[in-house]
């Protein structure tokens, strides 16, 4: 009989301080050594982790009321402008905002790092002035315990997978991949490839609406499945996609969270983002369950793209493993390419070994999720068109 | 033999000036020209030079005499280890092989100060802003 299990039992036995705990690393050797039978029946959570720049990043704020209060209509923090569409003292900063004194330098993400790092904030703000809210001008300074709510939300991080960069023409190109050298003098890739969350959990079995996951150093939640989901991308016989698919909309307290797992980041001649630390927990309900997070690198595939071509559909110039990737050099169209990752691998390692010990400690329980994800959504390209035309 | 690695900074008055060769015929070194940036106002090389220890010594206070700086510059760019997220970013533009990341299992970057030839490609590369050139 196949084993199966169920969240509670799982969850019973991280309650009993029995359940067994390994990473999406460890989990390859396990199956090689003992077979998928035997590690499903031995084997409750694998846990995940992926570092890299994630630009759609950012945080809801709640700074309290000052005395006279203000509709705070137009918000800077540290220079850095803030939106001033929400209620009265609310605000979302995004990591991609450059300061209005520094630029690129400094931006959104940086500010949330400051944040969490218990730095001091310089507030400004401006209103046109209410009844109900008189004041018209603010200068003040905060930090993350002076004010009431600060949590990350991110409408888009921890993609399934993605393309690996390069760069045909004869300059140089500055990309949100990094720097590419001209004449494919390099390539770039960006995902934690054997550890990544999405692709230890291809069809989002278990990662949906809800599931408690590993944010910044803090426990939270996915939200939503992320934008651009597309999750009916072109997919290998083993149902990792084989470029860009699914991704996750996340929500975690910034209070609970650490610089070590956030990290304020600007590409040159780009702009400013944020590298995020997550890790999700896969609970091992079945042996397809455990078979697919025991995926290794030489069986994820990804499509590597010309990002000199500028144009949202750019020529695929070929397929590769992470294996190859992470090899250090690549061939593309028989010339031998070296290759650098954007995300930290060892980083990713850290979170999936955090979230490990957060489970074997008692201190993270898995949260079924309340709906699941659709594996046929994909993403719409935006037509330039006339009034008429649509 | 020895090898040390300097960058020489050429005031405009010394740009055309036959100085490599007087490395090589006076004292005799061997100059390796890693990187060089020179125009009419000034310039910068970045020379290996290869020669016996004395000779180089020579060799360097020849230079300060002709009014070119000479910074031993084995200590140039630094990598702020505790910023540093080992992304492995910079490794992509480092041609010359100073830093990597992966030959080790650990995936942390490496930095090999003795391999770098200053083309200072990596600092803007770094994301995190933890690559610097320290004068
Ligand atoms: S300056 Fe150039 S050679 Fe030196 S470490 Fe940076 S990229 Fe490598
Ligand atoms: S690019 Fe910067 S943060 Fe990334 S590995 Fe290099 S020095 Fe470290």
């Amino acid at each position: 009989m196949a084993v199966t299990k169920t969240y509670e039992e799982i969850n019973e036995k991280i309650r009993r301080g029995e359940a067994v705990v390994v990473t999406a690393e460890e989990i390859i050797d396990i199956v090689q050594e003992e077979g998928v039978a035997m590690a499903t029946k031995k084997v409750d959570v694998i846990t995940t982790g992926t570092f890299g720049p994630m630009c759609s990043s950012g945080a809801f704020l709640n700074f309290g009321h000052s005395e006279p209060p203000i509709r705070m209509a137009k918000i800077w923090l540290n220079d850095v402008p803030a939106y001033g569409g929400l209620a009265a003292v609310d605000t979302y900063i995004g990591a991609t905002e450059p300061s209005e004194t520094v630029g690129m330098a400094y931006g959104g993400a940086h500010v949330i790092e400051d944040l969490i790092s218990g730095k001091t904030i310089k507030l400004e703000a401006e209103s046109y002035g209410t009844d109900c809210y008189p004041r018209k001008e603010l200068l003040t300074y905060i930090n993350k315990d002076t004010i009431n709510e600060a949590y990350l939300f991110n409408p888009r991080n921890a993609y399934q997978n993605y393309a690996v960069a390069v760069n045909s023409s004869a300059r140089i190109l500055y990309t949100y991949m990094g720097t590419l050298l001209p004449r494919l003098g390099n390539a770039t890739y960006s995902t934690s490839s054997q550890l990544s969350p999405l692709i230890n959990d291809p069809y989002y079995r278990t990662i949906g609406i809800g599931t408690r996951v590993f944010i910044g150093g803090a426990p939270g939640y996915v939200a939503w499945n992320g934008t651009q989901f597309n999750s009916n991308q072109v997919r290998g016989d083993n149902g990792v996609p084989l470029s860009s698919a699914g991704t996750l909309a996340l929500i975690g307290n910034l209070k609970e969270m650490s610089p070590d797992f956030i990290r304020a980041a600007t590409f040159h001649n780009y702009g400013t983002t944020m590298f995020v630390g997550v890790g999700v927990p896969i609970p091992v309900l079945d042996e397809d369950i455990l078979q697919k997070a025991a995926i290794s690198d030489k069986d994820i595939y990804t499509s590597i793209y010309d990002y000199s071509i500028p144009s949202r559909s750019r020529p695929v110039l070929g397929r590769v493993s992470y294996a190859e990737l992470r090899s250090g050099k690549i061939e593309i169209n028989g010339k031998t390419v070296r290759t650098a990752p954007v995300a930290s691998y060892s980083k990713a390692r850290k979170i999936a070994e955090t979230l490990k010990g957060w489970i074997q400690q008692g201190d993270f329980y898995l949260q079924q999720p309340i709906e699941g994800f659709s594996t046929e959504q994909s993403v719409k390209p935006l037509e330039i068109v006339a009034e008429g035309e649509i | 033999m020895a090898k040390k690695k300097i960058v020489l900074h050429y005031p405009e008055e010394r740009v055309e000036s036959p100085t490599t060769y007087h490395l090589v015929k006076d004292f005799d070194l061997v100059p390796i020209i890693l990187r060089a940036q020179i125009d009419e106002n000034e310039g910068t090389l970045v020379v290996d030079l290869e020669g016996s220890p004395e000779q180089i010594a020579k060799g360097i206070e020849y230079l300060r005499e002709q009014n070119i700086r000479v910074q031993e510059a084995i200590k140039d760019i630094v990598v702020d280890t505790e910023r540093c997220v080992s992304c492995g970013s910079c490794t992509g533009v480092c041609r010359a092989g100073a830093l990597t990341i992966g030959a080790q299992s650990d995936w942390n970057l490496v930095f090999d100060q003795e391999k770098c030839v200053f083309c200072e490609l990596c600092i803007n590369t770094c994301p995190i802003r933890a690559i610097k050139v320290q004068f």
